[in-house]
């Protein structure tokens, strides 16, 4: 289990280089200047260049990788242009709003998610099954950034259950992790319902009831595990989702956070902070994923069988 | 009293009628075959005894189970669900896909034990054990950590019986339990079987398309045809005197030692559709006898000089 640990990790390094120069390159594809941005409008030549310099964006684009690459190994991602202030200091800013908000709405799908689907599953055909599966229709289809509208709109303007945004109190979290929690209920909520079913049919479960196992057990104990394992897959996924992915219902609820620090950043063209806050996705995605690989490996034995 | 008795019973899945008025007994201690070739009723014949016929969408339209003095198409399923496992177990037939592949296979007997017998969890382990060396598995204790795909197909079946003894059974139910087997395993499997029941008394529905199984283990024989009981009979006069012509059919289907090269032939025609079953006796098209009688009119199931058989042409 260890050495497969280490295996996986290993493996994540040429996928780590590779993410790098992509990230490296998109930015720089990007038109726009940065120092454009921050010179005044009558500034000469000159005194364009002085900045390039100041930056190291006079040099080759390897060069400038090569540069850029070394530092961030080391924690360095470098001076924001705009905001002048380290980037790694903007990340650590926002990236505990980041992650309580991504934690508890990937908590949120995982929980409810995972008790819709097999409530569906174990009453298929029934109202339960059907009034489940209309919500599950529901959450998947509408977008998040107008669903966090409307839950403002209810629970913040009307009822004033709930600040209407900011970060400043516990309870703020609520709306957002109720806007990105619900679509990511829906998609857990629907494959743990189709596995569940699935699963059902296979030729172990008929021999569970040939044992007289009571039904609730054979769901609960042997479908539900079965269900589980292409679940965690789906979860991993959407840990980066759901760490990047929330860029609109931060900027709903005027939340700190990665996604609106990216927002910001490449609105103004601020290099720095751009690569930075890709690579800290970057790597939230690779570690979402080793992630699964791990609890898949030790839910399912023929998996951990396979990696020897 | 037998200790089960299948008496008349019929089956409907949806408008489809795949099982009518089938009958036979099985004694303590009795070994009973249940022969015919695909599509005859035989895997559906275990599924109404189990009880589980519900579960694939069935319904016992007639007649009754019963078992040890009670009913089984009366009984509620929480009862039901006591007996399967318990009293009457099943033996199925893909020993590749009858077990939780994420459990490990000590667990899965382990559960039989602890669940009907309300074993702890040390003396269900202890238990488990102690069938797996029985069934002359070496190692118990790896066995008992190791995961189904870890182990042979002959291997997986023999932990499969051992789940289905893990309660002390009356009734083992096995459909076509070697079929998935190597030839050389499927005989170690049926003599295992054949013990089981001298040794403990048990009685065992062995189903199966296989003649040779049949000649090799089985006390008594039913050959079902088209869902139909053709004929019933003691293995000696199955083999030495056929009452029904399918029982002819199928005994000259099995190869022998000696034989002429390409003088082995199956049985002409094919066994009819579910869904277009013909008049009368429903083996006519494929029968060599048959006569205008055979296609109006559908033979009873009659006693003759030994056994049942359902032939209007067969001699008393």
């Amino acid at each position: 289990m260890i050495s497969f640990f280490l295996k996986r990790l290993l493996l994540l390094i040429p996928v780590f280089l590779a993410v790098s120069v992509v990230i490296f390159m998109i930015v720089h594809l990007v038109p726009g200047d940065p120092i454009d941005n921050l010179v005044q409008i009558n500034s000469s030549p000159e005194q364009k260049a002085a900045l390039a310099a100041r930056y190291g964006l006079d040099k080759p684009l390897y060069q400038q990788y090569a540069i850029w690459l070394g530092k961030a190994l080391t924690g360095d991602l470098g001076d924001a242009i705009i905001l002048r202030r380290p980037v790694s200091d903007l990340i650590a800013q926002n990236l505990p709003h980041s992650l309580s908000l991504g934690a508890l709405a990937l908590l949120f799908s995982t929980v409810v998610g995972i008790a819709a689907g097999v409530l569906a599953a174990i009453y298929k055909d029934s109202w339960i099954d059907r009034v489940t599966m209309t919500l599950i229709l529901l959450g998947s289809t509408v977008p998040s950034f107008w669903l966090g509208l409307l839950l403002i709109m209810l629970f913040a303007v009307q009822l004033g259950w709930f600040p209407v945004s900011g970060a400043r109190s516990w309870d703020a979290l609520i709306l957002p992790v109720l806007t990105i929690g619900l679509g990511g209920v829906a998609l857990v909520a629907r494959v743990t319902r189709v596995a569940m079913m699935e699963t059902a049919r296979k030729d172990f479960v008929m021999m569970l009831h040939a044992k007289g196992v009571p039904p609730w057990q054979i769901e609960l104990r042997h479908v539900l595990r079965h269900a589980l394992l292409p679940v965690v897959t789906i979860l991993s996924l959407r840990i980066g989702w759901i760490l990047g992915g929330a860029v609109t219902v931060e900027f709903v609820f005027a939340r700190p956070g990665l996604g609106s620090l990216l927002i910001t950043s490449l609105n103004q063209r601020d290099y720095p902070v751009v690569q930075g806050a890709l690579l800290m996705l970057a790597i939230a995605v690779m570690l979402g994923t080793l992630l699964g690989d791990i609890v898949q490996a030790a839910m399912d034995p023929r998996v951990r069988e396979r990696i020897k | 009293m037998a200790l089960l008795s299948v008496q008349d019973i019929s089956v409907s899945i949806g408008v489809l009628s795949p099982l009518e008025s089938v009958t036979f007994e099985i004694d303590k201690g009795e070994i009973l075959g249940l022969v015919g070739e695909s599509g005859s009723g035989k895997s559906l014949t275990a599924m109404c005894v189990m009880g589980l016929l519900p579960r694939i969408g069935g319904t016992i339209t007639k007649g009754a189970i019963v078992f040890d003095g009670r009913d089984l198409t009366r009984l509620p399923e929480l009862e039901l669900r006591r007996l399967r496992g318990k009293r009457i177990a099943l033996i199925s037939q893909n020993p590749m896909t009858s077990l939780d592949p994420i459990i490990r296979i000590g667990a899965q007997i382990d559960q039989v034990s602890t669940l009907h017998l309300g074993l702890s969890a040390e003396a269900a382990k202890a238990r488990s054990l102690e069938l797996i060396a029985q069934l002359r598995i070496p190692e118990p204790a790896a066995i008992h950590r190791a995961y189904p795909h870890q182990l042979s197909g002959g291997m997986k079946q023999r932990i499969v019986i051992a789940m289905a003894l893990a309660a002390d059974p009356d009734l083992i139910v096995a459909d076509e339990p070697t079929t998935a087997l190597d030839v050389t395993i499927q005989a170690q499997i049926i003599q295992i079987m054949a013990e089981l029941v001298r040794d403990r008394g048990l009685a065992l529905m062995l189903i199966t398309h296989d003649m040779g199984v049949v000649a090799q283990a089985c006390d008594r024989v039913v050959v079902l045809y088209a869902g139909r009981v053709a004929e019933m009979n003691v293995i000696g006069e199955i083999f030495a005197a056929p009452k029904h012509p399918y029982t002819r059919e199928l005994i000259r289907c099995i190869p022998r030692l000696g034989q002429e090269p390409g003088s082995l032939k199956g049985i002409p025609g094919v066994v009819p559709s579910i869904v277009d079953y013909p008049e009368g006796c429903r083996f006519n098209p494929r029968c060599s006898d048959a006569q205008a009688l055979c296609r109006e009119r559908k033979p009873a199931l009659e006693r003759k000089s030994t056994g049942l058989a359902a032939c209007h042409f067969s001699e008393a």
